[in-house]
């Protein structure tokens, strides 16, 4: 909060926060309800991570607080058996692919979604949100069918393809708030010294975009890494992505030793883990849908 | 917004940029959408309809619509519910801000099938949980946390929350605080400043995270098989579209089941959508709901 405006002005002597001083139990009670619940919420997380986590390194562990011995074959044996060099190259492979192609058909739209007003662009709007809204299988089965009947189903671009549905529409919606927000003079400038479209983006928006950019991919990169049902619905025995290798996994669980899964789940969420914190320091997840507006600004 | 083109107006060519993208939706989201609608209304047996006649007179299909509510409409409240009380504690800026949204979002990274995995040994007869309630005798008995209906609303829950938690959050920073100001110098309390200044203003996007988290609740599937009873209790609907494709390959009554999945999920976010309206009176806008 801007103390100084706060403090210049004593009619608004009542700045979100300020209120705690002197406050109502039914008050209290009520953030201390919040507070029980997060930590709660926490805890219980935390405490399952760290059940998985105990059982990959778990040489034994039945019924009681702590495994009888620990080892580390597990994760050799998930690396080996699950062929997991592979499937984490496809994976990667799928993901970036996906990426560059959701940013280089949905930053454009988002562009032309943010300057411009035209007919149908209410239609237009919902279009990219739509796929957001259906949920993945009840395209996926039909969009499945019709990629096997071109050949694609199966195949590394037929994945990519179906992971691009959901991708590329939330870039654009990611992408449009963070466009608005750039003075337009500054393109009109660029038009004058006589910058084209492709010029003006390459030079002046693209730089001034990056942090939404990037905000923007590595937010698809974590969904996309996450998302089960298209993969699981167009891939093929060698374009499986980490998730859908680790539900199969699972699924088959009889043959494989549960410690097994684990290591793998536990290489899944460390994979995750490590974009989403990569993610997290770039972008305040603040300003995700919009940005904070943290001192009131003049001319509002 | 209405359109605003000027008459007779040189065609701008900016608007050429959003031709690939939605080329590519037409493409690889109506065309597939279209065909599987038509496709339903080609069973390999039987008149146009008999798809949807079969679904809705067999007995372990048409109850499926019922079990999947069931899980995906209470774990959407609870998701929305919790998550708008935390989110607006957390709006205004201080030195836990930034941690603990961090921690309250990590747990988008786990997964399904980790969440699974953690809850059969944590939650599971033998888990730490179950140890730790009968070491301090709060609670004798067995718990049954897991291969239940139980074990699939907890880890919607917990896949569900960060998102709903992230998107509440930052439509609620977009709101301006001056807003609430100015109605605290009127003499509005903590509390009526909720109701009659944010509330409104979020009410737009409430409604769309409502609809996002229902999306993903609605399409459960992986922790249903995995922690649930898919053969009873939690046999939702996208396990019985899913059989019907890859376990008989009728691929024909595949696309009816998801057509009928599509159809119910609209309706509630159409439902959600007016009951937006509702709420939102006001021209002011405060932020990019």
């Amino acid at each position: 909060m801007p103390e100084a405006l706060a403090a210049s002005d004593p009619a608004s002597a009542l700045p979100p926060g300020a209120f705690q001083r002197n406050t109502p139990w039914s008050e209290r009670v009520w953030s201390g309800l919040l507070w029980g619940v997060m930590t709660l919420f926490l805890v219980n997380i935390a405490l399952m991570i760290a059940a998985v986590a105990t059982n990959s390194f778990a040489r034994r562990w039945l019924g009681t607080w702590l495994p009888q011995g620990w080892t580390t074959n597990w994760y050799v044996d998930a690396w080996k058996e699950f062929q997991l060099g592979s499937v984490l190259w496809v994976t990667v492979e799928v993901v970036f692919a996906v990426v560059f192609l959701a940013l280089l058909i949905g930053v454009p739209a988002a562009y032309t979604l943010a300057r411009r007003d035209f007919r149908g662009k209410r239609a237009l709007m919902l279009l990219f949100l739509l796929p957001l809204m259906v949920p993945p299988i009840t395209y996926g089965i039909p969009l499945a069918t019709v990629l096997y009947q071109t050949g694609l189903g199966g195949t590394m671009a037929g994945v990519i393809l179906a992971n691009l549905i959901p991708a590329a529409p939330f870039v654009i919606l990611v992408m449009t708030p963070f466009i608005e927000q750039i003075d337009p003079n500054l393109e009109s400038a660029a038009r004058v010294f006589g910058a084209n479209t492709a010029r003006m983006f390459g030079h002046v928006l693209v730089p001034l975009l990056a942090p939404g950019i990037l905000a923007a991919s590595l937010l698809v990169l974590v969904r996309t890494i996450a998302l089960f049902e298209l993969t699981f619905l167009t891939a093929g025995p060698d374009s499986q992505t980490l998730v859908v290798a680790l539900y199969y996994a699972v699924f088959a669980a009889g043959v494989r030793a549960p410690q097994s899964v684990d290591a793998m789940a536990m290489i899944y969420m460390v994979v995750t883990l490590v974009w989403l914190l990569i993610a997290l320091r770039f972008v305040n997840p603040t300003q995700l849908v919009s940005r904070v507006k943290e001192a009131p600004q003049p001319g509002m | 917004m209405s359109a605003a083109l000027a008459p007779r107006a040189p065609f701008d060519r900016v608007l050429l940029l959003v031709v690939p993208a939605a080329l590519f939706m037409v493409l690889l989201f109506i065309y597939p959408f279209v065909y599987g609608l038509l496709l339903s209304f080609e069973p390999a047996q039987g008149g146009a309809l008999e798809n949807y006649r079969k679904f809705f007179t067999t007995d372990n299909l048409w109850p499926t619509i019922g079990t999947t509510l069931k899980l995906a409409l209470p774990a959407t409240i609870v998701n929305v519910g919790i998550a708008l009380p935390i989110a607006y504690r957390m709006r205004t800026k201080s030195r836990w801000q930034r941690f603990i949204t961090t921690l309250l979002v990590v747990p988008i990274t786990l997964g399904t099938v980790l969440i699974a995995e953690g809850m059969l040994t944590y939650f599971g007869p033998k888990g730490w949980l179950s140890q730790f309630l009968q070491l301090t005798h709060l609670y004798d008995g067995a718990i049954r946390l897991t291969h239940n209906y139980w074990g699939v609303l907890i880890s919607l829950i917990i896949s569900g929350f960060p998102f709903a938690f992230l998107l509440i959050l930052s439509y609620i920073t977009g709101i301006d605080p001056v807003l609430a100001r100015a109605a605290a110098t009127l003499g509005a309390d903590p509390k009526a400043q909720f109701r009659h200044i944010y509330l409104p203003l979020l009410a737009p996007g409430l409604a769309m995270c409502f609809c996002l988290a229902f999306v993903q609740a609605f399409s459960v599937f992986p922790s249903a098989v995995l922690l649930g009873a898919p053969a009873g209790p939690t046999r939702v609907i996208s396990i019985a579209a899913y059989e019907a494709a890859f376990e008989q390959y009728d691929y024909s009554m595949a696309s009816a089941i998801a057509m009928i999945m599509g159809f119910v999920q609209l309706l509630i976010v159409a439902f959600v959508l007016s009951l937006r309206n509702w709420f939102y009176k006001g021209p002011v806008t405060g932020g990019k709901g």
